[in-house]
């Protein structure tokens, strides 16, 4: 953390820009822009302006932001809910027909279920997002008006609202993962069904059915999980294409707006967390492994 | 209990839980140009805060359709026989949205914070010998000398407009962001529906006394026919547009020009033309380095430009642009076409032979072109191409918008990270006269970036901020205009304007230089 702490500042300090010249607008003159510049601290050395940064994160203080009149936790917090809300939907999605589409395709290799699964999983895999974003906005909120184009409404505002306004966005994004995942999930359990176990379970006159959830799948899973566990650690990082287009103001659209308006302390606050979130989503992954397969020893 | 009844239980519920409160409230949705990240009009001169203090604040002066100041705040003003004291008396029944009455003392303070940080306000300054309270309503300008700029500055209606607040936020030091959002005008801010990144809020103040003329443009009586204005922040244009169709939102103000066939073809939008004055593009030098310090070189540009090709590039329909050759925007009262007859006609030859007489030695010019910015896009490139023709060399840098933004601030030279030239784009109301037009302020390391120095250009600005005569100075603009043909400071590229596409059942948006949305009524 320390790392990313540092890389973080010294690479926003590197980068062309100056929150000043922003926050002081188009008209303003140099002697503005330096007023501003002095008042945010941005012209004594780096070294200072890191140490004081750095004082204040040790206090789990985060700073206020450059340009919103609020404190970086509190913005942080305020966005936290969308894209989890967009996360958690788009993997209970994504797990839900991806997986059983991966085995079937394995399961009925070479035929024209395979084929099917398997185009559908390249083609959501080379569309790129906005462009299913778009078609499904053109057809089922313009072309149908069943769903609402964009917006997010937040759950404690109503359940009807807050589903409404997921489904697109969460069909959009999991587009892509059930792709990648059912591809995922095909080649793994391809491996596990030519194993030498898998033969004697069926040897031993065990159904298809017991012989793909309990030897077949638990022996696939390592794999699987992996890919989801990345999968929820990307959703989480800023899935800010779907953001955008579907104008959902999540973590991702919060780092976007403060890398392009040069938000020091909100963007600093936002690539910390982004790291704890990483580090705690892989120690889960990697502590599922023992569960999933009891050979596996830390 | 059946597996239908539970079905159908289920089904009840998810309708109920679908269906929003009941409420009667008029709630206008609108997409504005950008997100509302900065809440003080003074602090910054972005123009979404400017449009953000015309919903909450009020101003003393106002700018009505005819590009006249009218009072506003003011119910009567009295200016002396020698010019030298304006008399200003507040309206009755004006109040704070915390219910308390608005004071003279509320607007000295406001002047005095106004005028620390706009330019035109420190011009007013400089000829104001005091400010005298007389009593609560009552307060008097007295000068050093006459000048034509107290009407005009106190109406100013761009950045930083002069936006009236409570004593005890206008005292917040002007470099500093306020935290308190009382203003008197005809909209409250609900803070605590604010979010960043995606919505502003503004209730109707109840308590907000119009004035009795009839709304004209920023002047007139501010009547407010809805409950509720909500500022939706959508950034992605296509999907701003596909919500306006959808019925979604209410009102985009500056989508794409080539998103508006699609607001067009939709039976329930209608395009409202909002700002007859438009919008003016703009080249800008750096008369600090080599090959702009020398003035020969820069007059070579404005016979490589042509306005057409800029304004095709970017804007396509000629129904949203206009050829202006003119510093001030056509149909502005100061606009003339003096002394740039035979300029901006892509006149390749005469800017070679001028670059030749200034003994241009083929120095690359760094031309800053941001690429994020719809509008701005295009015309780097056309930049390039007239003036390669126009015998210069060019390297034309690309970056965003923000980054231009900081980087324009560098004096250092060129290849040291600095510049030589950049496009960008002006509302029309903020360069209505010598004095309001940032980029003719020659006043060496005083003068926005690009630094231009001439003395002659500062003595006619300040010739201008003396004079009363409106005819007069209209003459003193026409010497400006013919002296920046001489030594250019920037060139102006063209008059273009913004449609903004509304629902049909949104009326009474007012043609103004700034988005307002009194008057504006949805059935």
């Amino acid at each position: 953390m320390a790392v990313v702490a540092i890389v973080v500042f010294m690479l926003l300090r590197l980068t062309t820009g100056d929150p000043a010249a922003i926050i002081a607008g188009d008209n303003a003159t140099s002697q503005d822009v330096a007023a501003i510049r002095e008042r945010l601290g941005l012209d004594r050395p780096l070294v200072e302006q890191f140490v004081i940064w750095l004082g204040r994160l040790l206090r789990g203080d985060f700073g206020e932001s450059f340009f919103f009149k609020k404190q970086v936790s509190e913005l942080i917090l305020e966005r936290v809910e969308p894209t989890l809300a967009l996360a958690t939907c788009t993997i209970v999605l994504t797990v839900a027909l991806a997986i059983p589409l991966g085995v079937l395709a394995a399961w009925r290799r070479g035929t024209w279920l395979d084929r099917i699964v398997m185009g559908f999983s390249v083609l959501g895999f080379s569309v790129p997002v906005f462009v299913i974003g778009y078609l499904l906005i053109y057809l089922f909120a313009i072309e149908l008006a069943w769903l609402p184009v964009q917006g997010y409404q937040r759950l404690r505002d109503g359940l009807g609202g807050f589903v409404e306004r997921l489904i697109l966005p969460s069909v959009t994004l999991a587009v892509v993962f059930v792709a990648l995942i059912a591809r995922i999930t095909r080649a793994s359990v391809l491996e596990v069904l030519n194993a030498d176990y898998v033969r004697t379970a069926r040897a031993k006159g065990l159904s298809e059915l017991p012989v793909m959830v309990r030897h077949v799948l638990r022996n696939a899973a390592v794999p699987i999980v992996t890919v989801i566990g990345v999968g929820i650690a990307v959703l989480i990082g800023g899935v800010v294409v779907t953001e955008s287009v579907y104008s959902i103001p999540g973590l991702g659209r919060l780092t976007v707006d403060a890398v392009l308006a040069r938000d020091y302390p909100t963007v600093q606050a936002v690539i910390l967390v982004f790291s704890v979130v990483y580090v705690l989503i892989n120690l889960l992954v990697d502590l599922s492994y023992t569960f999933l397969d009891p050979r596996i020893r830390y | 209990m059946t597996l239908r009844r539970v079905v159908a239980v289920l089904a009840a519920l998810a309708a109920l839980a679908l269906v929003g409160p009941a409420t009667a409230e008029t709630t206008l949705r609108v997409v504005m140009h950008s997100d509302l990240k900065i809440v003080d009009p003074i602090w910054t001169t972005a123009y979404i805060v400017r449009n953000h203090g015309y919903m909450i604040y009020d101003t003393l002066f106002a700018m009505d359709a005819r590009g006249e100041i009218k009072p506003q705040m003011v119910d009567k003003y009295e200016v002396s026989k020698d010019q030298l004291t304006y008399t200003l008396t507040l309206r009755d029944g004006l109040s704070w949205h915390d219910g308390k009455p608005v004071t003279t003392e509320d607007c000295v303070a406001s002047i005095k914070r106004w005028s620390a940080k706009d330019s035109m306000g420190q011009k007013l300054m400089g000829f104001v010998k005091d400010i005298q309270i007389v009593n609560a309503k009552t307060f008097k300008i007295v000068l050093n000398e006459p000048t034509g700029l107290v009407l005009g500055a106190l109406g100013k209606p761009s950045s930083n407009v002069p936006f009236m607040m409570p004593k005890r936020v206008a005292e917040t030091d002007p470099n500093t962001q306020i935290s308190d959002f009382t203003g008197s005008g005809p909209f409250v801010f609900k803070k605590d529906e604010w979010k960043p990144g995606d919505k502003a809020v503004y209730a109707k103040f109840d308590k907000y006394r119009p004035r009795p003329e009839p709304p004209s443009a920023l002047a007139g009586g501010k009547v407010v026919k809805v409950d509720r204005v909500e500022w939706k922040w959508i950034p992605d244009h296509q999907t701003a547009m596909n919500a306006l169709i959808a019925g979604e939102v209410d009102y985009l103000e500056a989508p794409p020009h080539d998103l508006l066939p699609i607001a067009k073809a939709d039976p329930n939008v209608k395009l409202v033309d909002v700002n007859p004055l438009g919008n003016q593009f703009t080249f800008r030098f750096n008369a600090l380095h080599k090959p702009f310090d020398n003035a020969k070189v820069r007059q070579a540009v404005f016979h490589a430009f042509n306005q057409e090709d800029f304004l095709k590039a970017v804007v396509g329909d000629p129904a949203y642009y206009k050829v202006c050759k003119a510093f001030f925007p056509c149909g502005s009262p100061m606009s003339t076409p003096k002394g740039l007859e035979g300029l901006l006609e892509s006149n390749f030859e005469k800017s070679r032979a001028l670059l030749k007489d200034a003994s241009y030695d083929g120095t690359p010019i760094v031309l800053m072109h941001s690429t994020d910015l719809a509008v701005l896009t295009n015309l780097g490139p056309v930049a390039k191409s007239l003036l390669e023709k126009g015998g210069f060399k060019v390297d034309m840098v690309s970056m965003d918008w923000q980054t231009l933004v900081a980087r324009r601030a560098k004096k250092e030279p060129p290849a040291a990270g600095g510049w030589h030239a950049f496009l960008t784009s002006w509302v029309a109301a903020d360069i209505l006269n010598p004095v309001m037009m940032g980029f003719m302020n020659a006043s060496c390391d005083k003068a926005m970036f690009g630094w231009p120095c001439d003395k002659e250009i500062e003595s006619l600005r300040d010739q201008f901020a003396r004079e009363t005569n409106p005819a007069r100075q209209k003459a003193i603009a026409e010497a400006v205009q013919v002296r920046e043909t001489q030594y250019p400071t920037h060139i102006p590229l063209g008059q273009w304007y913004l449609a903004s596409p509304t629902r049909k059942n949104v009326d009474g948006i007012l043609q103004a230089p700034v988005p307002v949305f009194w008057n504006v009524s949805k059935k």
